[in-house]
């Protein structure tokens, strides 16, 4: 990977309390300096339980709320740095596709026009021709290109979910965050719209950053996975890598909590302690050690705080991180 | 989208009851000439001074020898013309209001929310008295400042709904797709605050009526011999005990068209409301 497509840099999103009660309350600190690539054509997966910041880094990515600090470098210029009018131009290359198949879609928008809409903003083809253009997009995501006069309603999940990302297709992206696609879908479904993912990426050499809290998920899509523990990144490498050998303890226990199809099969559940800490007060040194399993340990853990380093081809945030554990 | 109107709506009770009564309002303020019996200025005090119901004169006749009847049926007009301006023209400006306030929010929403307040602070009557003492008093009048004054409650409707409406998944996509704000507010956010306002519209209409016929009481609203209902309830205050045709027909007038429009809109709510229904 020669030059990335996508180039986040340093990206930090806090929440300031407001209120005259909370003015003196710390900031919420959901990402806390994110910084990663995603090459052309590939998909990253970012993983991390409930509130560690994940769907915050896709939405301030995409300006859908204003970052605190950080760049996003994509065609050579900072995304988060466009004037009004550049952002609107651009804003046809990085797409997103949401979790929620229900509120993704507006109920008093037929399916037609949801998909049209990106083709009207950006004049991408003469009034004439737009819907030839939405059936074409329809059947591309595997609908019935009669659907197009259909409202949101009239729909299950699975093919709500086709028709969002038939909308971002619309504008010719060649970055979409998909955040967390397939979460609220049945499994034999989650198949399906992964499957479409996939030939879409086959097909039109489109990247992804993949959010997920699902191990099982990423390891079908994502050629690399990055970890995310409260507003950072703790471990991130090629997929097969990480998955196999983890370096991070927090990785491992996330992995141990992937099932297994196979009941014979032993393994060691890791059961981390507590729950994760609130990010307006984050632990000292290592924001993970209060949970951490590890029998290494020390003082270090909570007076310094771990940066990335590589270790075996893989970079994990941690001081006792050994290579091939 | 499934019409609210259709299922158990239909067979509502009330809701028929109520739709019956608006339909009445309706029939008598547009066929007026032609239902009524002669016509509402028309009368001679010497022939026909306060005559009780019979069947030349249904309800009666007044003080000047009119129709009660004929007064009542083209008072309709006056008070379906109340509610109707008067909930246009707060809608316009709350429906406006509210999505500028609730979309840009900060600054400009703190402003035009503590304008609500403070037009909500004000006891509505009194407001609506002083306004119209202060300018001349007549019915353009009462429907305008009606309206303005409902103002606020719209927008605080519309503000309110709009909070939630512009966090939602399809808001966003739109706002990454590249929309601009007034595609946003007309094509996402108005489509799903419609249901809203037609609810609080059809809900204001009845203190649209209601506000008139008080202002027409105490002789702020519509001037003799306009026939309007409050201030034909005026008119038969000192004869009820000789005379209570003369204000009791234009008092149930005024308290069924108010019921209609209250059942017609308590139905719409729930109809339109997501939590009291089972399918999406």
């Amino acid at each position: 990977m020669s030059s990335p497509l996508v180039e986040v840099r340093g990206l930090v999103k806090y929440y300031k309390a407001t209120g005259f009660l909370a003015r003196k309350a710390p900031p919420v600190r959901a990402v806390d300096g994110v910084s990663f690539t995603v090459g052309k054509g590939e998909t990253l997966g970012l993983v991390g339980e409930s509130g560690c910041g994940k769907s915050t880094v896709g939405r301030t990515i995409l300006r859908l709320q204003d970052a605190t600090a950080g760049s996003v470098f994509f065609d050579g210029s900072d995304f988060l740095a466009l004037d009004p009018a550049a952002l609107r131009q651009a804003r046809r290359k990085l797409q997103i596709i949401f979790q929620d198949p229900y509120s993704s879609l507006n109920p008093r928008m037929n399916v037609g026009n949801a998909i049209a809409e990106g083709i009207e903003i950006h004049r991408l083809a003469p009034r004439a021709e737009i819907p030839g253009r939405v059936a074409q997009l329809l059947e591309e995501v595997g609908l019935d290109p009669g659907y197009a006069a259909r409202y949101p309603h009239e729909f299950s999940g699975g093919q709500r979910q086709r028709i969002g990302i038939a909308r971002a297709l619309a504008v010719e992206p060649e970055f979409i965050v998909c955040d967390e696609p397939v979460s609220a879908l049945d499994v034999s479904v989650q198949a399906q719209v992964l499957n479409l993912l996939a030939d879409l990426q086959a097909r039109r050499g489109i990247s992804y950053l993949f959010i997920a809290h699902d191990l099982a998920v990423v390891r079908q899509i994502a050629q690399r996975v990055a970890v995310m523990y409260l507003g950072r990144i703790v471990e991130s490498g090629r997929t097969e890598e990480v998955l196999a050998r983890p370096a991070h303890p927090y990785t491992k226990a996330l992995l141990s909590a992937v099932p297994v199809p196979d009941p014979e099969t032993k393994r060691l559940r890791i059961i981390l302690p507590g729950d994760p800490p609130s990010p307006s007060n984050p632990p000292s040194g290592c924001a993970f050690h209060p949970r951490c399993p590890d029998p290494d340990k020390d003082e270090r853990c909570t007076t310094e705080r771990p940066v990335l380093r590589q270790i075996g081809g893989i970079e994990v945030a941690c001081h006792h991180a050994k290579v091939n554990r | 989208m499934p019409s609210p109107l259709s299922g158990p709506f239909r067979r509502d009770r009330f809701f028929q009851f109520g739709l019956l009564l608006v339909a009445l309002v309706i029939g008598a303020a547009v066929l007026a000439p032609l239902l009524a019996p002669g016509g509402p200025y028309t009368g001679d005090p010497a022939t026909a001074y306060l005559l009780p119901p019979s069947l030349g004169h249904l309800l009666g006749t007044d003080t000047q020898g009119r129709d009660v009847l004929t007064r009542v049926i083209y008072g309709a007009r006056i008070s379906l013309a109340v509610g109707v301006i008067s909930q246009v023209v707060a809608s316009l400006l709350g429906v406006t209001l509210g999505l500028i306030s609730g979309y840009y929010g900060r600054r400009v929403d703190a402003i035009i929310m503590r304008f609500a307040d403070v037009t909500l602070a004000f006891p509505t009557l009194l407001l609506l008295i002083a306004v119209a003492a202060a300018v001349n008093p007549s019915l353009p009048v009462v429907f305008v400042v009606i309206g303005i004054v409902g103002w606020a409650a719209m927008a605080r409707l519309v503000r309110g709904q709009v909070l939630v409406l512009k966090g939602a998944e399809y808001v966003l996509a739109a706002r990454a797709l590249g929309a601009p704000d007034r595609r946003i507010l007309f094509r996402h956010l108005l489509p799903n605050v419609r249901a809203q306002v037609i609810v609080a519209a059809t809900l204001g209409m009845a203190g649209a009526i209601m506000a008139e016929a008080a202002l027409s009481f105490v002789g702020l609203g519509a001037q003799p011999p306009t026939p309007s209902w409050g201030s034909m309830v005026a008119d038969g205050r000192d004869l009820l005990r000789v005379a209570p045709w003369v204000s009791f027909a234009p008092g149930i007038a005024i308290g069924l068209a108010v019921l209609g429009f209250n059942l017609v809109g308590d139905t719409l709510r729930e109809a339109f409301d997501p939590k009291l229904r089972t399918e999406r």
